[in-house]
């Protein structure tokens, strides 16, 4: 691994992007981004949860039996994610109330499990850390750009607050509805995949490579 | 080889250089690693446990506090909800019991108790079993006549069963609001029942006719009775629509507080 660990961090922003290049975490990408806020604060969740999850799988990694392998990995990852969600129930009542099951379903995110079987099981911690903040925060991006445009448009308001005053409410706008259902995160993000590989060209080559090596759908 | 090496190191050392795939080791790192684990998430779940009992009652309260209009945003919950009188309701007879302590009793508790809850055969709010008792939160005016009742529904939406209360003015007919607290209906349709605006129109809609027919509907088309008796329903949101026209009409019916708002309309609270 040439990679130092600003690439680490910085790779999968845009470039090795686990949404738009490696196509993963699409599912939860759609349930969550109706709302900026609960975009945000899942962004927050599963970046914490990758990157520790990838550091604690790491220092385990010449330890943990190749037949036992994936298992071990639920265990750390279930871990921390319901550690995850007890606090956010503890200390962010309101939104831990509007992400319900979702927190719950970060254990299921393909891009978790993909940094520690791809990488945290063949890296130091330090990196795999670094590595799985990089992945989070790279996630997270996406659901951001996603839910501003789902809610901006679908509800006409930016984390709650009225942008475009909705017919509704006595205002002008006619909010897209279909934008609030899960399906049109789909459109979105498929256009947003033809956009950064029509900006990036060779993220289009790299394409097939990469889906030889990540495991997922 | 491998045992050569092995004599000068300590039984750890020895461990950690045994191949990860022998059986022995992966029973090993199998059982350690749940007993850790569960330890971990045990702790911090005790740990959290009653600052997270105190977000839910504080957000309960904070819900009787909106349902019936005084809740205004950063005031101090538990301050504000010590106006209400809570009072512990035996539904069948709708009397007052005093079998039980109104600031602790758990109504939720009480539903999945056998001794304290009845399984529904006709249940159309769909929760299965109801209980006996339910805690209701009574306001009164300064001079100690009533002012309003805040009376706990719940019932099932599409995909979750919705938590909430109902507030009516003191003659037991007239809606003062309605307000879930919780529920996992579809954002942006069926969660579309937290809509301040969608909420509002529960205010001053009336239950029952004067022949005393509960006549209250969640429905697209304004039903026969009139105006007074029709919330419109959400768009988008049908089956959401449905469960809480349901859930409604169910705990105003007989089986839900008919005897207690009957009780209510006589002067006898």
């Amino acid at each position: 691994m040439a990679q130092t660990k600003r690439d680490l961090l910085i790779d999968p922003l845009v470039d090795n992007n686990p949404i738009t290049l490696q196509v993963l975490g699409i599912c939860s990408a759609l349930a969550v981004t109706s709302s900026l806020q609960v975009a945000f604060v899942m962004a927050l969740a599963v970046t914490s949860v990758t990157a520790f999850s990838s550091m604690f799988i790491s220092v385990l990694r010449n330890q943990i039996p190749g037949s036992i392998r994936i298992i071990v990995q639920m265990v750390i990852i279930a871990s921390l994610v319901i550690i995850v969600d007890q606090v956010l129930k503890a200390y962010a009542y309101d939104v831990s109330k509007t992400l319900s099951v979702f927190v719950g379903l970060i254990i299921t995110n393909c891009i978790v499990m993909g940094r520690a079987e791809a990488f945290a099981m063949k890296n130091t911690p330090i990196d795999s850390f670094i590595d799985g903040a990089g992945n989070g925060i790279g996630y997270g991006a996406l659901l951001l750009v996603v839910g501003f445009i789902r809610e901006l448009f679908g509800a006409g308001s930016l984390f709650g607050i009225t942008i475009l005053p909705t017919v509704n409410n006595g205002g002008w706008y006619v909010p897209n509805g279909m934008l609030l259902l899960p399906p049109s995160a789909f459109f979105i993000i498929g256009l947003l995949i033809w956009a950064v590989r029509a900006w990036k060209p060779e993220q289009v080559e790299e394409r097939e490579y990469k889906i030889q090596v990540v495991e997922g759908h | 080889m491998p045992d050569a090496s092995n004599e000068n190191k300590g039984a750890i050392a020895r461990f950690l250089a045994a191949p990860p795939d022998s059986v022995g080791k992966t029973v090993f790192i199998a059982v350690t690693l749940c007993l850790v684990a569960s330890m971990v998430v045990s702790a911090v779940s005790v740990a959290l446990r009653p600052l997270q009992e105190q977000n839910k009652l504080k957000d309960k309260q904070a819900n009787v506090l909106q349902v019936a209009g005084l809740y205004e945003p950063g005031m101090d919950v538990l301050e504000g909800f010590s106006v209400f009188e809570p009072q512990v309701l035996e539904l069948a007879t709708g009397e007052f019991s005093d079998a039980f302590d109104a600031a602790t009793f758990d109504d939720r508790a009480a539903a999945s108790d056998p001794e304290l809850s009845v399984a529904l055969s006709d249940d159309p709010a769909g929760i299965g079993r109801q209980s006996k008792f339910v805690t209701v939160y009574l306001l009164r005016n300064d001079d100690g006549s009533l002012d309003k009742v805040i009376l706990p529904i719940h019932g099932y939406g599409l995909w979750s069963t919705l938590y909430g209360f109902i507030a009516l003015e003191e003659n037991g007919n007239d809606i003062f609001g309605l307000q879930f607290y919780s529920h996992a209906e579809t954002p942006g349709l069926g969660a579309e029942v937290d809509n301040p605006r969608w909420k509002s129109m529960w205010n001053g809609k009336k239950l029952a006719d004067d022949a005393g027919d509960l006549q209250i509907t969640v429905a697209k088309a304004v039903p026969p009775a009139g105006q007074d008796f029709h919330v419109d329903a959400l768009a988008g949101a049908t089956l959401t629509s449905v469960g809480v026209d349901n859930l409604v009409r169910f705990w105003m019916g007989e089986a839900g507080f008919a005897p207690f708002l009957e009780n209510l309309k006589a002067g006898e609270i």
